[in-house]
């Protein structure tokens, strides 16, 4: 029997509504599998989180068609500071600065609220008649039968399809279900992730702090209001999980330093454990894996989603390309082309995320010096720094077509 | 009925399933993309894109549509185990395939029907097809023509198999020392890619003289590129100028 759906995705967070769009534009029939429901997902409070797209990536959205509803709530990032810090000594003369103007393409990113970009990706998957959502549904078996992979959901309905895709993050159950193993190895610190209201304007400009326990990032959102990214030891973190508000600001001040004067919280605070964890291999018969659950990484430089939505711009490509050749979307020939065009990049990805957190979060002496005099000479050749930015707008490599 | 008559009518009606398990076998050798077709496969996106855009220009239509060639009849000689039949199949052809070799056929319909597409196979020749009078909108001609006695002969078999205005794709080998250094030295007898003495040297056709049999069979030459293999990135590409090796053409029947 001819399956009903061309692909089968298994993840309706930010990744997996992104490749159904770019897939079913390329005229697939796609599914799209998640365990929550759509209201739950589609929920407008601010909650705290949110992305900094690097401009690859706003392309890949505006390619889709998702950016026109969230251009107006973006954040243009015009500016990136690298600063070696410790803790009450505020930051060493050190620094690196990225500046978008010496790049011709525009800014290097943009900062998105979680809920912008949810509802964004929702609305566009319900106008497009190729997808079927399957929301409150999550799966419980798959395998391969007679050329087509075959899932059997919690609710107890069946789907098929030529190919299926796991976006379903750090523990992907679709890379477990196939058998596929993992590498990798947590590093001792959580991510505190919430957004502040400063008193005075970011002017669209990042900074990365160097704390001796972990990065501190701060993001321009609109409006006088920042998106932090705090990495502490798991004990840290945990104490400043049971903080009240209050105290929690009283923790982070040290650290945010006053350059934007009195700061307040906007939101939630979330948590999340920081992790490497990269599947051993991104593809198995008529599967693929996308994102987190092909390779999560420190956030270190804040390129988890950029990566993934990298991912989903290259296998959309590949697969179309696929489709107009009339070959076998889930055969192996396929997608090696995929994880060939993938997997070196991530696990370089990967690695140096992993070097920078080691060589940054601690407060060796020698080690510090060191960095702070790679920053000065980085921040001192011009084509160095060009290549930084160019790095952080991710327009280096083999771009997809829709990034480009 | 008697039990016994029974058994011996069910045999009679089935196919041997250890004749099946054999063919299943093959048609896995065959599709086996590290196996003994290995070059095919690794030249067949290659082939692949050249076919889907000559046929999409010739008869506007967009490869971007769900299944683009509906309503095309298609023939592609020399099908062996359906590399080229099956992307045709998916694409909406209506597609037949013929092989000389008899073997091949039943190897191939196991495998379209794994596959869940429908294709029509036949243990035939382009001649006795020609003979009984078949037309199509398309003859797909990849990798045959270097193996056959008589190839004028066989074009013209080629040209009666078209409708008029129908499309003609001949792919095949140059006759120079680099694709007798490529071919033959290098994919029987160093990569044993293929057996040796799959290729015979001197029946390679130069794309001149291939022009010369087409348009001696009465076609028309429409196009040319070379399918060109790039050794670091270990992959084919199109080439415009490159024809010093693998190449194709397209034809036409003039329209009557």
């Amino acid at each position: 029997m001819a399956p009903e759906h061309d692909i089968l995705i298994v993840g309706g967070g930010l990744n997996g509504p992104a490749l159904a769009l770019a897939l079913a534009q390329a005229g697939f029939r796609v599914g799209v599998i998640d365990s929550l429901p759509l209201d739950t997902r589609k929920d407008p409070g601010f909650d705290g989180r949110a992305y900094a797209l690097a401009l690859a990536s706003q392309r890949l959205l505006k390619a889709i068609g998702v950016w026109k509803a969230i251009a107006s709530e973006a954040e243009p990032m015009l500016e990136i500071k690298v600063t070696d810090g410790i803790a009450g000594q505020g930051p060493s003369p050190w620094m690196m600065h990225f500046d978008h103007a010496e790049i011709e393409e525009g800014p290097m990113g943009y900062m998105v609220e979680d809920r912008f970009l949810r509802r964004a990706f929702l609305d566009a998957m319900a106008a497009e008649e190729r997808i079927t959502q399957y929301p409150s549904e999550t799966v419980v078996a798959q395998s391969v039968i007679d050329g087509a992979v075959r899932v059997t959901l919690a609710s107890g309905k069946e789907l098929s399809a030529l190919l299926l895709i796991g976006c379903d993050g750090r523990k992907s159950g679709t890379a477990e279900r196939a058998g596929i193993g993992r590498t990798g190895w947590g590093y001792g610190q959580t991510a505190i992730v919430c957004a502040v209201a400063h008193e005075k304007p970011h002017r669209g400009i990042a900074h990365q702090f160097f704390m001796p326990h972990g990065p501190l990032a701060i993001l321009p959102l609109p409006g006088n209001r920042s998106s932090i990214v705090w990495s502490e030891t798991d004990a840290r973190a945990a104490d400043c999980a049971k903080m009240d508000d209050e105290t929690f600001l009283q923790a982070l001040r040290p650290a945010f330093g006053s350059f934007l004067g009195e700061i307040s919280l906007e939101g939630a605070r979330f948590t999340y454990p920081l992790n490497l964890t990269l599947a051993n291999s991104f593809i198995a018969p008529r599967l693929a894996l996308v994102g987190d659950a092909a390779h999560g990484m420190h956030p270190i430089a804040g390129q988890g989603l950029n990566a993934g939505l990298r991912d989903v711009a290259a296998l959309a490509e590949t697969l179309s390309e696929a489709r107009q050749r009339g070959e076998d979307i889930g055969s192996d020939q396929v997608l090696k082309r995929y994880q060939q065009w993938r997997r070196f990049d991530t696990a370089t990805l990967a690695i140096a995320t992993d070097t920078f957190n080691k060589l940054f979060s601690n407060d060796n002496p020698l080690l510090r010096a060191a960095r702070d005099v790679g920053m000065g000479v980085v921040n001192a050749i011009p084509a160095l720094r060009r290549g930084f930015v160019r790095e952080a707008a991710g327009l280096t490599g083999e771009l997809p077509r829709l990034m480009r | 009925m008697t039990p016994v008559a029974e058994m011996t009518n069910a045999t009679q009606n089935t196919v041997d399933p250890a004749e099946i398990a054999k063919f299943e076998a093959m048609a896995a050798e065959w599709w086996d993309l590290n196996g003994k077709f290995k070059p095919l496969h690794m030249l067949n996106p290659c082939r692949l894109d050249y076919i889907t855009r000559q046929i999409a220009a010739e008869f506007g239509r967009d490869l971007a549509d769900d299944a683009p060639f509906t309503g095309l009849r298609l023939l592609d000689i020399g099908c062996g185990g359906g590399l080229l039949c099956e992307p045709m199949a998916r694409l909406g052809a209506t597609v037949i395939g013929a092989d000389a070799a008899a073997r091949n056929i039943p190897v191939a319909k196991v495998h379209a029907e794994q596959s869940g597409l429908n294709i029509d196979y036949r243990h035939t020749t382009a001649e006795a097809m020609a003979e009984a009078g078949e037309q199509f909108d398309v003859v797909l001609n990849m990798e045959v023509i270097e193996h056959v006695a008589d190839p004028l002969g066989y074009l013209k078999a080629v040209h009666d198999l078209l409708r008029p205005g129908g499309l003609h794709i001949c792919s095949t080998i140059n006759r120079n020392p680099k694709s007798f250094a490529m071919a033959i030295l290098g994919a029987e007898y160093v990569m044993r890619w293929l057996p040796k003495g799959t290729h015979d040297w001197s029946k390679f056709i130069k794309p001149e003289e291939l022009f010369d049999l087409i348009r001696k069979a009465g076609l028309d030459p429409v196009d040319r590129k070379g399918f060109q293999f790039n050794p670091i990135l270990w992959d084919w590409k199109l080439s415009d100028r490159d024809l010093s090796v693998n190449y194709v053409t397209t034809s036409l029947r003039p329209a009557a």
